[in-house]
Parts: structure tokens; C-alpha cells; sequence
């Protein structure tokens, strides 16, 4: 085995049923999908070796996405075609490998560095929520901003407290009958999607429930030397 | 819609939704509109017990490999679901189409241990299936149970339409064509059931009459129909590397009990300890090829990905390649970075070479089963291990490096007297002294040893019979005695004893010798709230026994009776090979503390041999007895 590894980061999308599968558990469906799809990764020392693995913002239980990111090393490399290719051979219904870049030398962990997630939530159908709430908190979204400051519950370890989610809604807006939002993400501030939507229901005025509403998120972001929040995907090149 | 049984606010709200959703990695699709016969298959525990199991395993990929059959999985729901799936009057459901198990044609139910019975009326009352087999119509599954406790399937008869008695590589196909044969003629359901009946194999209770004596023993057990058969003789593999293996198991995507790739290499057991209902119900032993399991290691962990393997048979040593084998995956699997998980071995040279290649001294332990504390009492059961060869095992492990020891035992064995009793304190005593004779620079810190008891069961099909448990009271008595005299050991800094509560196996003592009487008390016990009475935090003793006083059952005739040696069992019609003759004579030889040799040794002629292959046949003529 050669010294030297490289670190790859691989975007992926969760969907499906696969929403019912925890962070943790999605970790070793990839581990297994590795060695499924004999792919030269590398592994630490000891009596029980394991995968050098790593996520970038795990996605909560019942959200689906389309835009999730880990960062695993090998100890060789093929291209980033043949590494979709062959991963996706190895997937499951709702879950599949959208692309594979390399990342420089000394790349930063993507956990370390994501900036912001955006989503889109549609109003659940199975769950036949009516049309004086949907059409009240749709418009909701519309004016909410507007406000000087958000407050919603936000449960911490220790207890719930008043917050102030404003600054970390970087956009809010309709699109046709369901809702975009774009929010901070990562270990400087991180704001969940449903506490955005317990916002707008709150000043929509009516009851806030979960199941009503779909979580889907869009695309996991960091932000570059210029400031700009751009896609993890951006962090390296492709391998050709 | 998520193309779920279960809606998304009832997923999320419950305890591991993973595992109502099916989807796993090697997962079986196909069409149900476009088979002839759609098998539920279940295993009534929960996910993540039941997923590891590799008899499921074994018959879901023989059964799917059939283009007119769908097999499709079914496990327990958590008590968590048990309670939303009433109220809201949601139909247990398959995990591959999420549909109905009531829309099945069969509904096959593993039955592993007795104390699975409740969750065995759970699935059939939350699948809407009747409970009792006569309530049952056309349009209600065949509900066939399997596995070992269908060795004395009375208890539970009334719940199943049809037991299928051995191993169940070999009868299925007889048993679907029976079925699609006679739904096509229009037979009503007691006409399939009676056709059923007469393959090689399957036993059918409603076909069959049964009548007590006075004193509650068995007087008779007989065909209702001429054509029935009296005998079923189990099913058993014999040609064992000719036989399907599941080379793409199925991948959980939540950590389950037996999280890896398990090998089987070797059915039944030599050895013929007389407390083992395995060693006799699977006879005669069985190996697989070598060249055969190495490449199924192979193909396996490609298909799977998993990090570990296993080897899954009784006694493994007994594996007459098993060093072959080792230290081919030791190789091969070291260089894919998948663990070896090795089976307990008999300690020596060979087995402390492996086990410091794929484990950790500092963290594994050796593992000695004596089952009983002095050679009396393991002459008794026929345990071959003496105290000279555990010391021998130990001693070079010791100097190994190794400074843990496991120990496993019984209590209330045939025959035990408070010495045998004491015995087990003391050999772990004289275990410890001798790792304190070693040089104290060539020892590894203190020695640990852990020593845990467990209430022996009497099984059907076993030499023990015939015999009385013990009562639960001088159990725990003998336990406490045992435990103090632990304290009381030079080194009992050193030693940890555990043993284990007297309730549950007081239970299995009752299901596992039962009669047809004993299926009252298990539905008024599940009728009572007992579920998952396998695990220790839902068990509920005060209900079972509100259940027997109940109905009028009195556990003692079951447990700590006596048998005569000419009494008729409720298991006698069942033919495992293996002769009530040879297991009578196996019991008189206990009593006179008469060890018999293992099969490989000497035949002692039980039986096994007329299936025609295995360890009888193994050594040409020579060593064959009667055959």
C-alpha cells in the first residue's frame, strides 16, 4: 500500500424510502457500497480497520435531498464517470451518487466548512392539509421577512429557549405552491428548515404540524475566498 | 404517497422505521400478480433478531430462485407499532410489496425458541388471520410453522395449519405444486390440508385425533384418515454441497444482531451431549466441501460488502477442515479488510494461533461450556471435556498472553447433588491458582474469570426426556449456595459468577414437553398483554401464571414430572432417525454415569444412519455399528 492517499468527495441524493435511514446508518450503507463495488479505499490501522469517511451536514431523519455531501480517502484513484458509474450499480431504490470530485492537498473536512443548505418544502398530500392553511401560510412567506425580528422555540440541550432566526434566513419565497428557502448551515450558525416553517405558521396563524409539509434539500454550500456561497461540488476538480 | 404501508407521521414516530421499509441490498422484486404462490415469511421477533437468521435467509433465496413463487418477508412490530397498528386498524404487511400478509398464500413462521409463542399470535391477529387454525377459511394463508421447536409442535397446533418437521431445503416444491394443484381442482380447505398431509414431511395436527389418560399423559395419537400417515420423518438434506446457499444474502441497512456474512459449513453434531436437542434433531453430521465454502466466503462478502464473516455449525472443531479453512480466510480476508468472527473453539494450539491473528488479547477471552462442575456429572451428560483439558487449554493461553476466561454452565441437571454444585466454584478456582503459578513476568496483570449458570430445560428428542426438572425454588437455592461459595475461594477477587432467573425457563420447561392442552394458556397469556416475553423488560411472569390457573393447568406435570420409560409423548410421532430405543438407552447410561463415544469415535448405532449418508458413511465400513 502506498503512502499516499487522496481525499475524494462524493454528492449524492437521498430520496425515497431511504428517508427513514439515519445519518449513521447511511455511513455504512457506503461503506458497504465500497466494498461491493471494489474501489481501492483506504482503511485506518489497528485490529479492526475501518473506512476514512466523513460527512459533510448530516440531514435529519424524514428529509430527503438532492444535494449530499462525504468525503472519503483512497488510496488510488479511477475517473469520476467511472466512479458514478460503478457506485451507482451498488445503490438502492432512493438513494444514488450524483458526481465525484478530487479534492486538493490539505482540503478542509466538508463538515468544517459548510455555509448554508437551501430547500424546497411542498405541502404533504398524503396528509390532506387543508386549503385555508396552505394558502395562509404560503402567503406568510411573502411578508415574513419583512419582520424585524423572527422569533421562534428552539430546543437546546438544556432547555427551549426564544430565538431569533432572522439572520439566518439568506432567502425566503414562493415558488408556484410550495416554498424555497435558503439558510445558514455548519458549525457557525445552523438553522433547521423546520424552524423557518414554524415561523411562517406561527404568522400565518395556524398550527404548526411536521407531517404536513415535505423537507426537501436542494444543495449543501461553503463559502469561497471571494464570500460567495457556491456548492461543495466547487471545492475540487473533476477526475477525468 | 411513499409506496409504504405505513404513513410517513406514523414512520417517524416510532422507534427504527428502517425496519418496516424494506429496500434492502439484495432484496427480492418480482411482480405478485404474476406468480402462483406468494410465501410470507416471518420470524416473530423483531427486525433486527429475525434479519439475523440464517435458516430465512437459506429458504427466501431457495424459494425466490422458483419463478412461480415470491418470497416476502414479515417480522414482529414493536410494541411501539403493535399499539398504532390497532388503532388504526392498519393490516400487518409483507416488507417487499408492503402488502397484506392475509393476501398471501402461505405464512411460514420460524419457530426458534418457545418463547416466541405470543408473537407468533400477534402476527397472526394483526394480519387479521384467525388464531385458532379451525376459525380459519379460503382466504386465510396456510400457516406452516418450521424450525426446532417444531420438534414437539403440540403447545402451538392449534394456532398452525401445518408443520413442516426437518429441514426445509427439500419439500417445498412438493408441498407448492400439492398447493396449486388442488386450488386449481377448487378443494376446500380441508381438502388441501389433507393432501398436504401425506407429503413426506409435513404434519398437519387437524389431521390427527388426540386422547389422554386419567393422569393427563398421552394415550393416543392417531390419523383421522386412513391414508395419513402415523410417522412423519423429518426432512434432511443429504446431499449437503448440492444443496442452494444463499450467495447474496440480504444487507440490513440497520445494524442487526448478526451484522455479517455467516457461513455454514457443517449441520448436526458429533458429540452427543445428552442436555443437546441440536445434536440429536439435526443428525446425521453433515460437512460441506471446503473448496465449495471458500468460494461462497468469497462470493458473499463481493455480494454483500459486509466487514465480517462467521462460521455457523454446531461444535466447529468437529469440522475436519476447519484449520484448512481458517487460515485460508485469514488470508484472503485479511488482504479485504473483513474480520473473522470465530465460532468458540476447543482450546489449543491451532485455536490460540487463530485467535491471536484475528482478535485482540487484550480484549477476547477464552471460552470453556463444561455445563457441570465435576466429571460425575459431565460423565452424566456425556460432556467429553475434562478438568485436565480445560487446564491444558488454559495453561497455554495463560502463557499466550491471555487473562480472561468465560465460563458456561447448567444448574439442575440430572442426577446434580450440591458437590456438582460446588464443583463449579471450585474448578474456577483451581483454574485461577493455576495462572497464578505462572512467573509472575510471564503472566499478563490478574486473571478475570466469569462464570454464569444457566436452568436446565429438559428437551424432547433428547436422553433427558424422560427427565425431571428441577423446582424453580431449590434452583435459585442451589444458584445462591453456588454464588456463595464463589465468595468464599481464595481468589474470589477473581471470580464473577452470574446465573440466570428461574421464571422464563420454567416456561420453556412447560412449552418444550407440552401437550395440545398448553395452547389455551399461551392464547389467554397473549390475550392478557404478554408479547416479546423474550425480552426481560416485557416479560411478565404474574400474567402466565394467572393464564394456567386459569384454564386449570398445572405447570409441574410438564416440568418436574418424571417420565415412566414406556410413556407415550406428545413428540412420538415425529421420526428423527434418531430411535426412542437409543435415546432410553442414552438415559440409562446417563444415570449409570456411562459416557458414549462421539460418532467419529465409535458408532453407537442411534439411528441417523438410515438417511443414508453423513458421519455414518464418512469412514467406508469399518466404523459403521448396525448399519
Amino acid at each position: 500500500m502506498s503512502e499516499e492517499t487522496y481525499n475524494i468527495r462524493i454528492k449524492y441524493a437521498k430520496g425515497g424510502v431511504l428517508k427513514y435511514i439515519g445519518h449513521l446508518d447511511l455511513m455504512r450503507f457506503f461503506q458497504k457500497v465500497f466494498k461491493r463495488a471494489g474501489v481501492d479505499v483506504a482503511y485506518s490501522q489497528g485490529f479492526s480497520p475501518h473506512q476514512l469517511m466523513s460527512f459533510a451536514a448530516p440531514l435529519a431523519l424524514g428529509v430527503t435531498s438532492e444535494g449530499e455531501y462525504f468525503d472519503v480517502q483512497m488510496n488510488s484513484l479511477i475517473s469520476s464517470d467511472e466512479y458514478v458509474k460503478i457506485f451507482n450499480e451498488q445503490m438502492v431504490d432512493g438513494v444514488y451518487v450524483k458526481d465525484v470530485i478530487l479534492l486538493p492537498e490539505k482540503a478542509k473536512k466538508a463538515m468544517s466548512i459548510v455555509a448554508a443548505s437551501d430547500y424546497v418544502i411542498t405541502f404533504n398530500e398524503d396528509n390532506s392539509v387543508n386549503k385555508d392553511i396552505k394558502d395562509k401560510v404560503l402567503s406568510a412567506v411573502l411578508h415574513l421577512l419583512e419582520k424585524e425580528t423572527i422569533e421562534v422555540f428552539r430546543k437546546t440541550k438544556k432547555n427551549e429557549k426564544v430565538e431569533d432566526i432572522k439572520h439566518g434566513i439568506y432567502k425566503l419565497e414562493l415558488k408556484d405552491d410550495s416554498i424555497y428557502m435558503f439558510l445558514a448551515a455548519g458549525s457557525e450558525y445552523n438553522l433547521k428548515p423546520d424552524s423557518v416553517i414554524e415561523a411562517l405558521c406561527n404568522e400565518a396563524g395556524v398550527e404548526y404540524n411536521r407531517f404536513d409539509y415535505a423537507i426537501h434539500r436542494l444543495e449543501t454550500y461553503y463559502k469561497n475566498e471571494d464570500g460567495e456561497l457556491v456548492s461543495l461540488l466547487e471545492t475540487g476538480t473533476r477526475i477525468e | 404517497m411513499n409506496g409504504l404501508a405505513l404513513s410517513d407521521e406514523i414512520l417517524m414516530g416510532i422507534e427504527k422505521p428502517a425496519r418496516y421499509i424494506g429496500n434492502e441490498v439484495n432484496m427480492v422484486r418480482k411482480d405478485p400478480d404474476k406468480v402462483d404462490i406468494r410465501f410470507a415469511m416471518c420470524f416473530p421477533d423483531v427486525y433486527e433478531i429475525g434479519m439475523s437468521h440464517l435458516g430465512i435467509q437459506i429458504l427466501y433465496d431457495t424459494f425466490n430462485r422458483k419463478d412461480d413463487v415470491y418470497c416476502e418477508r414479515v417480522y414482529s412490530p414493536w410494541p411501539d407499532l403493535d399499539k398504532v397498528m390497532r388503532e388504526k386498524d392498519i393490516p400487518l404487511f409483507s416488507l417487499e410489496t408492503q402488502s397484506p400478509i392475509k393476501d398471501f398464500d402461505f405464512l411460514g413462521i420460524t419457530l426458534q425458541y418457545e418463547m416466541c409463542y405470543t408473537n407468533i399470535l400477534q402476527v397472526l391477529e394483526l394480519s387479521k388471520i384467525p388464531i385458532y387454525a379451525n376459525e380459519r377459511s379460503l382466504d386465510d394463508p396456510i400457516v406452516v410453522g418450521g424450525g426446532p421447536c417444531s420438534y414437539n409442535p403440540e403447545p402451538i397446533a392449534d394456532f398452525f395449519d401445518m408443520f413442516y418437521i426437518g429441514e426445509g431445503e427439500t419439500r417445498y416444491d412438493d408441498v407448492f405444486a400439492c398447493y396449486k394443484r388442488m386450488k386449481k381442482e377448487g378443494a376446500t380447505r380441508h381438502e388441501i390440508l389433507h393432501e398436504l398431509s401425506k407429503i413426506p414431511g409435513m404434519y398437519v395436527p387437524s389431521m390427527y385425533e388426540v386422547t389422554y389418560n386419567d393422569d393427563g399423559t398421552l394415550a393416543s395419537f392417531e390419523p383421522i384418515y386412513e391414508d395419513v400417515p402415523r410417522t412423519v420423518t423429518k426432512e434432511v438434506v443429504m446431499d449437503f454441497d448440492d444443496v442452494h446457499y444463499p450467495e447474496k444474502p440480504l444487507v440490513p441497512f440497520i445494524h442487526v444482531t448478526q451484522d455479517r456474512v455467516t457461513l455454514e459449513i457443517m449441520r448436526g453434531c458429533i458429540r452427543g451431549c445428552r442436555f443437546c436437542q441440536a445434536g440429536m434433531i439435526y443428525r446425521p453430521t453433515r460437512q460441506k466441501d471446503v473448496k465449495l465454502i471458500e468460494d461462497y466466503a468469497l462470493k458473499m462478502i463481493k455480494s454483500t460488502g459486509h466487514e465480517e464473516i462467521s462460521l455457523s455449525s454446531l461444535s466447529s472443531s468437529d469440522y475436519e477442515c476447519l484449520k484448512e479453512f481458517t487460515y485460508f480466510l485469514i488470508e484472503e480476508m485479511g488482504n479485504q479488510h473483513v474480520n473473522i468472527s470465530l465460532p468458540s473453539l476447543r482450546i489449543d494450539a491451532f485455536s490460540l494461533d487463530v485467535m491471536k491473528k484475528v482478535q485482540d488479547i487484550k480484549k477476547s477471552s477464552l471460552t470453556f461450556a463444561p455445563e457441570a462442575g465435576t466429571q460425575r456429572l459431565r460423565d452424566v451428560i456425556n460432556k467429553g471435556l475434562t478438568e485436565e483439558v480445560i487446564l491444558k487449554g488454559a495453561m497455554q493461553a495463560f502463557y499466550g498472553g491471555w487473562n480472561k476466561v468465560k465460563f458456561y454452565f447448567m444448574l439442575g441437571l440430572p442426577t446434580e447433588t450440591m458437590e456438582d454444585a460446588e464443583g463449579i466454584p471450585a474448578l474456577c478456582e483451581r483454574v485461577a491458582e493455576a495462572y497464578y503459578d505462572i512467573p509472575k513476568d510471564q503472566r499478563n496483570g490478574k486473571i478475570s474469570i466469569t462464570a454464569s449458570s444457566s436452568f436446565f430445560v429438559p428437551k424432547p428428542f433428547t436422553p433427558f426426556q424422560w427427565a425431571a426438572m428441577l423446582d424453580p425454588e431449590t434452583y435459585i437455592e442451589r444458584a445462591h449456595h453456588v454464588k456463595d461459595t464463589f465468595r468464599q475461594q481464595l481468589n474470589a477477587r477473581s471470580l464473577r459468577y452470574t446465573y440466570h432467573e428461574s421464571y422464563v425457563s420454567v416456561l420453556e420447561g412447560v412449552f418444550a414437553r407440552g401437550d395440545r392442552k398448553i395452547s389455551k394458556v399461551i392464547y389467554d397469556a397473549y390475550k392478557s398483554g404478554c408479547i416479546f416475553d423474550a425480552w426481560t423488560e416485557f416479560f411478565d411472569n404474574d400474567k402466565w401464571m394467572e393464564a394456567f390457573e386459569k384454564n386449570g393447568i398445572v405447570k409441574e406435570f410438564y416440568t418436574t414430572r418424571q417420565r415412566d420409560d414406556n410413556e407415550l409423548f406428545p413428540w412420538d410421532f415425529i421420526d428423527i432417525g434418531v430411535t426412542k430405543r437409543f435415546l432410553l438407552a442414552e438415559w440409562k447410561n446417563a444415570q449409570q454415569e456411562k459416557v458414549t463415544p462421539n460418532c467419529r469415535a465409535k458408532c453407537s448405532g442411534c439411528g441417523a444412519t438410515k438417511f443414508g449418508g453423513g458421519v455414518c458413511f464418512e469412514r467406508n465400513s469399518q466404523k459403521q455399528g448396525e448399519a
